[in-house]
């Protein structure tokens, strides 16, 4: 049906995110087809990628500069720190514009059935950041599962010692959630982090 | 082929885009996977959190394929441990040690019924029964595996008087009179292992020594055989214990 080439094109991006074989064979169409317009910026973009997109030796996130502009930033607060499990859960969090401090990207969490251990994690850099005498609160943002959840515990346990006020994420009814839809298991966390009105 | 029965999720592991292949261990079919479409939505993706009870019917055209799950929530168990550390730390060892231990698809209904036990002593238990109700749950799978204990007797002596000690090769109890020399080559036997109605709650000692116990049978018989270790989340478990223990 297609040359090789744009046969490899659409297999490649058949295996993205949110792509299938049929969403990836119009996509690679739509860039065959508008060559100025999708296909040279995607390259010209995909290329500055490559080149310039590293790891932040501070923070574990990615950026074009290192230390990222989360870290180089001065007007963020330093006696913050807030520990995500991975990239997109920082931007999620920028995104709100609610975070002034600084973020520690776990790169996972502990998982007894992939194998991850704390070995796995960015975890020593984290007791180094943590035990730095400006930070006071280290606020752990990990996702309200099993896996999330023990990562969390290890991590507080991890820095008893340092000094810093260890948190976490309220669990409980969300913005615009009506109680007879929310599951049993979000409705008792709720019940039990109730809060005086 | 298709049935119904009652699973307790061991873990969940994401397939595609927005599917799970989850692992139950069931009432009546032993652990036994199957597919969740639609599992990594938003709306299904608390359902299947390790340690949750559902209500389960897998259908598979064939007895040997994976088969498709559709679940129910029944108890929401996890999301009741996530704020407990050594609680969550039980549930996370005992679903990594059930994943790791059991055959698949061979059924296991005294070790399910225990499972149930063990997960109503976490959300119940007051501290630190509920690391006692862990060991006595890994007694169970040892013994359903065929490497139970025998505490019924002190495998030198014949006595069923002050047992305080497993051989490590045997798994049978011996008594403090029968280790004689050989004391410091058994492992400690803590006394709510022998199941006595009378006698002190359980300390974090006495669960540490259940802990190294059950851990030692499982490490050297039930894991071995299959080339496998004891899982991480069962050791940092045991770890918390150990950390309890005064220095002596």
């Amino acid at each position: 049906m297609a040359g090789p080439e744009i046969e490899r094109l659409m297999h490649i991006l058949a295996r993205l995110p949110g792509l299938g074989p049929r969403s990836a064979r119009r996509a690679a169409l739509h860039l065959i087809k508008r060559r100025e317009t999708a296909l040279d910026p995607l390259l010209a973009a995909l290329g500055e990628v490559q080149a310039k997109v590293r790891v932040c030796s501070t923070c574990g996130s990615v950026d074009t500069q290192d230390p990222c502009a989360v870290c180089a930033d001065v007007r963020r607060d330093p006696s913050v720190l807030c520990v995500v499990e991975d990239v997109d859960d920082l931007w999620a969090l920028e995104r709100t514009n609610a975070f002034p401090g600084r973020y520690h990207v776990l790169g996972g969490v502990l998982s007894a059935l992939d194998g991850v251990g704390p070995q796995d994690l960015n975890l020593g850099r984290l007791a180094t950041r943590a035990a730095d005498p400006a930070v006071k609160e280290v606020i752990l943002a990990l996702s309200a599962t099993v896996d999330g959840q023990t990562t969390a515990h290890y991590i507080a346990d991890h820095l008893k010692d340092c000094g810093v006020t260890v948190s976490g994420l309220a669990h409980g009814v969300p913005v615009g959630g009506e109680l007879d839809y929310l599951d049993d298991g979000t409705l008792s966390q709720a019940l039990r982090a109730r809060r005086p009105v | 082929m298709e049935w119904r029965d009652a699973g307790i999720v061991l873990g969940a592991r994401q397939h595609g885009e927005s599917s799970l292949i989850v692992t139950l261990l069931t009432s009546a079919h032993g652990r036994h996977a199957g597919l969740v479409k639609g599992g990594m939505s938003k709306a299904a993706r608390g359902l299947y959190q390790p340690g949750n009870l559902l209500t389960v019917t897998w259908r598979a055209r064939l007895e040997d394929q994976l088969g498709l799950y559709a679940c129910e929530l029944a108890e929401a168990n996890a999301a009741a441990l996530l704020s407990h550390p050594g609680r969550l730390g039980a549930l996370t060892a005992a679903c990594a040690v059930a994943e790791a231990a059991l055959p698949e698809r061979q059924s296991h209904p005294l070790l399910f019924d225990a499972t149930v036990a063990l997960l109503a002593a976490l959300r119940d238990a007051p501290e630190p029964g509920y690391g006692a109700a862990y060991v006595e749950w890994e007694a169970v799978l040892l013994q359903d595996l065929g490497f139970g204990l025998d505490l019924s007797a002190c495998a030198v002596t014949g006595s069923t008087d002050d047992l305080a000690w497993v051989s490590p090769k045997t798994g049978r109890a011996v008594s403090t009179e029968g280790a004689g020399p050989w004391r410091e080559k058994l492992l400690a036997l803590p006394a709510f292992l022998l199941g006595a109605e009378e006698g002190p709650e359980p300390d974090a000692t006495a669960i540490a020594q259940g802990l190294r116990l059950t851990g030692w049978f499982l490490d050297r018989h039930a894991l071995a055989a299959q080339d496998r270790r004891l899982p991480p989340a069962r050791v940092r478990f045991a770890q918390r214990w150990t950390e309890h223990i005064p220095p002596s």
